[in-house]
């Protein structure tokens, strides 16, 4: 593990059901500062447990999960400290309905991280712009359209000045028109070197914006390597089924 | 027929004569403040049972916590009993037996009736934490707030904007369920009226008089109650 890795997962499992289901399977994997690794797989192979499994909204049944040298999956590691660090948006959103946009962006640095109202307030107007929702501060989550809404979640995670953001299927849940808007803001966010973790099935944004595709089936990593590769040469016969589905 | 000037007679001696109408303001006055007061710590024993109950049961996730597995457990205890047993004798056993050294009725008949509500809300509250999206439980915690903090900011505000209806018809039962009240000797507002019966020997005038200031009460109420709500649901729009 060199300095420049950020997350070190070694042979991390999740079993349901008594060991019935192996959601994962042993997965070792680095993630390095500023990488962009996109996660894909068929249906059921594991992609969003093993997210969720970074930042322990799932409770791993074997291995470890390193986050900047500390082992968070120590039971004796106050994990809301580093929850802080690693933003999450996920499929569905999960705003916050009864608070405005501007309070769903504040309401965590202010309550965890102390900061003064005005400041948040001023952080939070800043990042609205970049998303070209500043007008919509003062709206409700339910006065949004899919796409607006999931640009909102990724810069309320912003908000937090994670140090990793982890998508679960950002844009399976919009129409196909409002897709587009928030791959950009996502693409943008990684030019600007931002650490991602993409799981999607926007083999587009793979390829374009990815530094490494990681493929999963079955609980386990079947294939990885950079875009070109996975996609134009893929080795495995289970990776180019899987191509041959979705592309 | 002697009918308008016995009537008149009647309604003389129920709220003129000795200054009568004054006893009925005392004792809607003292019902008021017992409903008030048993809502406040009714709704407070809710929220801290629903929540011990729902981190019970949302544990799965996380290592099993020995302390939070008796308190689940204490609170079982308490829903059943209380929701076992009539309000009435839990009101008499309170006053003469736990606290039978006290003459301090508004006291006991306030714990009486907010321990009571206490276990009817937290089924309710319960109902409505458990009907908020998981989504908005992985949300909070993805942010860095812990269990507590999720619950307070994101929860049960959702709860209780769900739940606002039930928790209404609960302080509509409570308030007319403390005419019970009488039993330990406490002159609200049912007391009153029975006071003046037994002085007058006129059952009619009093009682239809408690009746109505009852169903005024509970139709203010209703009311209030559902300003509120389309004032929640408005901010939402
Ligand atoms: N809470 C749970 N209880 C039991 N089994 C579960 C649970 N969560 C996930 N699984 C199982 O674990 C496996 C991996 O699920 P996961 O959601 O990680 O897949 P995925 O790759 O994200 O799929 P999708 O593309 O459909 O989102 C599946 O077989 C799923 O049924
Ligand atoms: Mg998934």
């Amino acid at each position: 593990m060199n300095d420049k890795t950020l997350i070190s997962v070694s042979d991390l499992k999740k079993y349901y059901n008594g060991g019935s289901i192996k959601a994962l399977d042993g997965i070792s994997e680095e993630i390095r500062k500023g990488e962009v690794v996109v996660v894909i797989g068929p249906s059921g192979s594991g992609k969003s447990t093993f997210l969720r499994c970074l930042n322990l909204l799932e409770v791993p049944t074997g291995g470890h999960i390193l986050f900047n040298g500390a082992d968070i999956t120590d039971e004796k590691t106050d994990i809301n400290l580093h929850r802080r660090k690693m933003g999450m948006v996920f499929q569905h959103f999960n705003l916050f309905p009864h608070m405005t946009i501007l309070r769903n962006m504040t309401a965590a640095p202010i309550k965890i991280l102390k900061r003064r109202r005005e400041e948040a307030d001023a952080q939070a107007m800043a990042l609205l712009k970049r998303v070209g929702l500043e007008d919509r501060a003062n709206a409700y989550p339910s006065q949004l359209s899919g796409g607006q809404k999931q640009r909102i979640a990724i810069v309320r995670a912003l908000c937090m000045s994670p140090e990793v953001m982890l998508f679960d299927e950002p844009t399976s849940a919009l129409d196909p028109e409002m897709v587009g808007e928030v791959l950009e803001v996502m693409k943008q966010l990684a030019n600007e070197g931002m650490t991602m973790i993409v799981v999607t099935h926007e083999m587009g944004f793979a390829r374009e914006v990815g530094s490494r595709v990681i493929f999963m089936d079955e609980g386990r990593v079947v294939e990885e390597n950079t875009p070109s590769a996975v996609f134009d040469r893929p080795q495995s016969g289970r990776l180019k089924s899987f191509l041959a589905k979705v592309l | 027929m002697e009918f308008w000037p016995e009537l008149q007679k009647d309604f003389y001696q129920s709220f003129v004569e000795g200054g009568r109408w004054l006893l009925y303001i005392k004792g809607l006055g003292t019902t008021l403040l017992v409903t008030l007061l048993a809502l406040i710590l009714g709704i407070a024993l809710g929220i801290i049972i629903a929540v011990i109950r729902a981190a019970h049961d949302q544990q799965a996730l996380r290592k099993v916590n020995p302390v939070l597995k008796i308190l689940n457990a204490l609170c079982k205890v308490y829903t059943t009993v209380i929701r076992g047993t009539p309000m009435m004798v839990q009101l008499l056993i309170m006053y003469f037996v736990i606290f039978s050294n006290t003459r301090n009725q508004i006291g006991v008949a306030v714990l009486a009736f907010g321990i009571n509500s206490g276990a009817y809300a937290s089924e309710i509250i319960r109902g409505g934490i458990m009907s908020v999206d998981p989504g908005q439980m992985e949300a909070g915690r993805s942010l860095g707030f812990g269990y507590a903090g999720t619950m307070r900011l994101i929860i049960i505000p959702q709860a209780i904007k769900m739940i606002l209806p039930a928790l209404g018809n609960e302080l509509i039962t409570l308030l007319k369920e403390t005419s019970i009240v009488t039993v330990i000797g406490l002159r609200d507002l049912t007391k009153a009226a029975m006071l003046i019966q037994g002085k007058t020997y006129q059952a009619f005038m009093p009682l239809i008089a408690i009746a109505l200031i009852y169903l005024a009460l509970v139709m203010i109420l209703s009311w209030l109650l559902g300003s509120l709500e389309r004032r929640l649901r408005a901010s939402e729009r």
